[in-house]
Formats: structure tokens, sequence, C-alpha cells
């Protein structure tokens, strides 16, 4: 009882201490005239992100403004919202968001906009109706069909092909995916011994992915290559396949990180992958979102504007009915350049 | 002093101000004014009426499990399936509806659907005493999750109608729609806990099951009805977070078990059972609530956002724990 007792009053004690200064809180004013510009991704913890993140930043701070950058702890739509909300009563002046979900997020979305905040996806799209711009590393279709043709490539032309992806609702991802399929199905006679097994998600986390990557393993002993379109993926698979002493057998490809995926292009799990500078995507983000917000751009085809140290770029229109940003063409690394890129991203 | 002479003394002692003021609610609310507080701190936009009134409807969708779950907590157990129980009937709602179900009906669908899955682990429960708890509703968590991907795959299942939205963004003057839902249910479960015969039965069962088997109550009864309140509150969790979201998926929800169970028992009741009461869960709501809303306002990184409440939670439990050994031994002087 004398615990209670104490611990009770201690608590009042507290509270009365501490009330002046939060009256004293609620009067700061002076944050809200700061410009600040917010960046969500997908979860916490994935490498391309922070990249992402970092690049944003830097084009944040080049022009001037502040940024907040924000992930939740698990990859889905429910957390995002709640950050969306959280962004929103902080009146930020912009939310770019790499999105967990094509359509879940458009009811937050749409009100952030409402309330007049510019709104944009970078990397993983959101629905049309829930953006102003959508602000693309490369070209879905290009990405999709260069790694189909990779795995042909490292098949021999012959043999079980498998994807390990991210979440099931990542619509980059899935986009990819697509235009994956369509290669297959629209060149039978080429690709008429290569089958695709199954498309595994490991959710870009770092457990699934190795849990997912050895399940393939183990439901499809003839498989010959593994493409993970998503970095934290094809790093789970490089890790599997150089551990169970399958380099050579199994081939891994897709789009990686050059730092975390330096090791297996070198000891040969990896012959070579794709990727573009998420740095960049990050900075563009950047210059897009002010653009909008100042109404350098707005949005619709044609506008174009100027994104810093990457030169001008142009709104053109996406597969999905909106309009995006292409950054430009992925990158192949290989054994030959991967030592240059690996200290870079 | 068995706990039985305890609750009685608790119910039957005439009203005095030390009781009054020496309850762990007031603890909760002293916990709340010092997350209101330190957040109003580290964030200027804290302190506005639209925290208040407007962000409960972000945190809020989960909460509605929070009051049938403190009902199987006192039972002295757990039911961990609630979080795939939201996932199934979600799925169901959404994929029924786009096969032609009117939306009404498939609202009702779902809530039929939570409704059985938790009247299935009742059911278990009750056949088979032999089973236990954490086994069943393991199971059941598991299995009805893979129903749920049995049915929509990887995909996710949206296109609901428009007025759908109202349930989890809607206001009835300026209130939303969710906090008004979430007051009647907390009013109607504290009724049915605190002022009924079947609240009496269910902390009577929490102390002793055999004592009250033998005096008359229906324990089975008990079981079953309270499993099957979890299930149906599940269902309502579904409906309110489909609504948020305007789409649903076989993986949402996860994990909503441990936040509610976290919540129980961050509101004090008791995980040994027979102990609790209806204002403690509820302030555990807006407490944890508030907590990881004022933490994102000053954008703290979500990590630490986990590792802040999870202190909360084993630093509460404690002093609840030292608070509840005090009170013992007050009891047993008188």
């Amino acid at each position: 009882m004398g615990t209670t007792k104490k611990s009770i009053i201690m608590i009042l004690v507290l509270i009365m201490a501490f009330a002046p200064l939060a009256l004293f809180a609620g009067g700061r004013s002076e944050a809200a005239d700061a410009e600040r510009h917010a960046f969500i991704f997908k979860n916490t913890g994935n490498p391309y992100g922070e990249k992402q993140m970092e690049g944003f930043a830097e084009g944040i701070r080049e022009q001037g403004f502040e940024e907040i950058l924000r992930a939740p702890d698990q990859p889905t739509a429910e957390a995002q919202i709640q950050i969306i909300e959280q962004l929103m009563a902080q009146r930020v002046k912009s939310i770019s968001i790499t999105g967990n979900d094509f359509d879940a997020l458009q009811p937050a979305l749409t009100r952030a906009m409402d309330q007049g905040i510019t709104v944009l996806s970078a990397d993983s799209a959101v629905n049309p109706a829930s953006r102003q711009v959508h602000v693309n590393q490369a070209d879905s279709e290009m990405i999709g069909r260069t790694l189909i043709q990779a795995a042909y490539d490292m098949a021999d032309g012959a043999g079980e092909i498998a994807i390990l992806s991210a979440t099931s609702q990542a619509s980059n991802q899935n986009l990819w995916i697509e235009w994956m399929q369509k290669e297959l199905a629209e060149n039978p006679s080429k690709y008429a011994d290569l089958e695709l097994v199954r498309i595994a998600y490991g959710d870009d986390l770092r457990d699934k992915s190795v849990s997912e990557t050895e399940g393939l393993l183990q439901s499809f002993p003839d498989l010959k290559v593994i493409i993970a379109p998503t970095t934290v993926g094809i790093a789970a698979a490089g890790r599997v396949i150089t551990d169970r002493g399958l380099i050579g057998e199994v081939h891994v490809t897709g789009l990686g990180l050059p730092s975390e995926m330096a090791e297996y292009i070198e000891n040969g799990a990896c012959p070579y992958m794709f990727l573009w500078n998420p740095i960049d995507v990050g900075y563009l983000t950047a210059y897009a979102a002010t653009a909008l917000m100042n109404g350098d751009i707005t949005g619709a085809a044609g506008d174009t504007f100027s994104a810093g140290r990457l030169g001008n770029f142009e709104v053109v229109p996406a597969g999905d009915g909106g309009t995006e940003i292409l950054l430009g063409a992925p990158f192949k690394f290989e054994p030959s350049n991967i030592d240059e890129w690996k200290d870079v991203y | 002093m068995s706990d039985r002479q305890q609750i009685q003394i608790s119910i039957d002692r005439p009203w005095n101000w030390k009781d009054f003021f020496f309850q762990w609610e007031w603890m909760l609310v002293a916990i709340l004014l010092l997350v209101i507080i330190g957040n109003s701190m580290i964030s200027p936009w804290f302190l506005t009426w639209n925290t208040f009134i407007r962000t409960p409807a972000t945190f809020l969708d989960k909460a509605f499990i929070v009051f049938p779950m403190m009902f199987v907590i006192i039972l002295g157990k757990i039911d961990i399936s609630v979080g795939s129980t939201v996932a199934l009937s979600a799925v169901i709602m959404a994929v029924s509806y786009n096969l032609g179900l009117p939306m009404p009906l498939a609202m009702l669908l779902c809530l039929l659907v939570g409704t059985l899955g938790g009247a299935f682990n009742g059911f278990l429960l009750v056949r088979f005493k032999e089973l236990s708890f954490v086994i069943v509703t393991l199971s059941s968590m598991i299995i009805y999750r893979g129903i749920a991907y049995i049915i929509l795959g990887n995909q996710a299942s949206g296109g609901l109608p428009q007025w759908y939205s109202f349930l989890g963004w809607g206001e009835i003057a300026g209130i939303p729609f969710i906090l008004i839902c979430f007051v009647l249910a907390a009013t109607a479960f504290g009724i049915l806990l605190h002022r009924t015969t079947f609240g009496r039965a269910v902390f009577g069962m929490g102390h002793n099951p055999r004592t009250c088997r033998h005096s008359g109550v229906n324990t089975d009864r008990v079981i079953w009805v309270v499993f099957t309140l979890n299930g149906l509150m599940a269902a309502v969790t579904a409906l309110f977070l489909t609504s948020r979201m305007g789409s649903t998926r076989p993986n949402v929800a996860m994990g909503y078990e441990l936040e509610v169970i976290a919540m129980v028992a961050l509101g004090g009741v008791s995980t040994n059972g027979g102990i609790g009461r209806i204002g403690g869960p509820v302030l555990a709501v807006f407490i944890v609530g508030f907590l990881s809303y004022g933490m994102g306002l000053a954008n703290l990184q979500a990590p630490i956002v986990l590792v802040v409440i999870g202190a909360l939670l084993i630093l509460s439990v404690l002093a609840h724990r030292i608070r509840f050994v005090g009170k013992k031994k007050r009891n047993t002087a008188a």
C-alpha cells in the first residue's frame, strides 16, 4: 500500500511539473511555417528503401526545405495509413509514398489531397486516383522482359524457372511479373522449353525470403533460375544458393543492390543482375514533389521540369491510366563492373 | 484468505475514498495524462481538438476485440485466433460482394463467419476438455488464415460501394462513427460484465471453475458464449478495417491478437483470471493509441515506437502487481 501511495503521489507531482511545459509546447507554432516534405517507404530494415530515402533527403535539402522520412515496421497498408494521418496532422507540404498496396491507400491519400497536400507515389505505385504523379525507376515493360531474357540465357534456353517476389500486393513487383508473363506468352516458340513453375512471396522480409527460397528448391529439384525482382529477395536467394553449394546449378538474377550482391556476383551464384540507382529515384521524387507543389507541373502528360543534377524530365502516360516520370533504363551489374559499384550503393 | 472472499470484499464493502482512489484505473489515467503531456512536448501538432476526436479512428478498429478478449482472459484463458478471424470474415465479405451479393448481406455474412469462427473455438473447448485453449485457438488461427488464403490466394479484393467507407471514415456531428460505436460497445460490454449474472459467472469461473459448476453455473455455456462473442467482435473489426482500407487481403490484421491481448493486460486484467474492470482496457486502448500516434507525429522511427510500447507494458504490469500485493495485505487486515 505504501508503494502505491508513493507512486501515485510521484506521478501527480510529475504531472504538475510537466503541465506548464505542455502549455508552452502547445504554443510553438513557427514549425508550422517550415516547408516540410515527407517520404513513406514500405517498411523499415530495407537497404534499398534507405538509399531511396537518402536521395529524397538530398533533393529536398538542396532546395532549402526540410525532409521527413518514415517507414512502418510491417510492410502493410494499414500501417502506412496511420503514418499518412500523422503527416496530415503535421500539415506537411507533400507526401511521397512507396505504396504497400495499389488501392488500399486511396481513402487516406485522397483525404490528404483534399487537405491541400501534394501526393505522389515513387517506386511502387498507388492507383491513379490516389496520386498526382508516379515516379518510376524504369520502364516496367523493359524490366519484365529483360529479366525473362536473362533467365532464358542463364538456363541455356530450357528448364524450370521461379520468381521470388516481395509481398503479393506490391504493385511494382506485380507489374514486372505481369510483363515477365507476357514476354513468355508472346514468344511461345522461343520459350517452349522454359517453364515458370511458381511465384513465391518473401514479403521483403529476410527470414521469409530465405524460407521461400528453400521451399522453391525443395519443391522443384530441377530448378534452373530464380528471378527475384526485389533487393531483399535476391540477396536471400544468393545466400541460400551459396550456403547449399548450388552455385552453377541454380542461378539467381533479378534486381539487387550492388553492395549486397557483390559477394554473390563474384562467387557466381548470380551471373548478372539489374538495378537503377535508388538514390536517384529518391532525388527525382524530391524534385517532382516540389515541382508539383509550386505548380510548375500538374502531373499531366507532357509537363516538364528540372530535377537538379539529373537534368530535365517529362511526365508521360503510365500503363495504369495515370501518369509517371521515368528515371531511365536499368543498369546491368556483372563481374566486370561490380567492383566499382559495390561501394556506391 | 481465498480469492473468493476477496471479490466479496471488493463487491460488498461500502464506498470509501481509499478504495476509490487506489484503483488501477487511476494509474492508467495518470499514464494517459503522461502520454498526452509527453506527446505535446515532443510534437507541436499533438494538442489539438483533431487529435482527441479524429485520431481515435486510426486505432479503434482492433479495439472492438478488446472487450470480449477481456472476458476470455478473466476466464483465465486466451484466444489467439482473432487476427485470423478478422482476415477470414473480411475476405469472405469482399469476395461474396464481388460475386454479386448485395453489400448489406455481405456485411451480415461477415458477422456470421466471425461468429461461427468463435463458436467453433467454443465448441472444441467444451466438447474436448482435455485440449488446451492455447492449442485450440492456435489451430484455428492457422486454419482460418489458411481458408482466407485458399479463397483469395495472394490477391486483394476491393471495389466495395462508396457508402461503405462511412463505417471507417464517416463522422456524425464531427465525431467519427467508429468512436461512437466504440463507446456503445464499451457500455454494452461493461453492463454485461459488471451488472449481469453472466458477468458474475465469468468472474467466478476465473477464480474457481469447479466451485462455480457445483453452485449451478452452466460453465460450458459461459465458455461457449464468451468465445463466440470474441469471434463476433473480430468480425466487427473486420467491417471497420475493410472500410478504412477500401479493400482486403488474406494477410490483413496480422498480429492483431497480440496487440489486443497487450491492451487487455495493460488494462489491469490479470492473465491468471478472475480480475478486471471494463474501464482499464478502455483506457489502455487510448494509451497505446495516443502513444504510437504521438511518437509518429514526432516522426520517430517504427522500431522505437515498438520498444516504448513493450516497455510500457512490462512496467505497468509490474506496477500493477506491486499495487495488487499491497491491496491484498490491506484486505487481510480488514
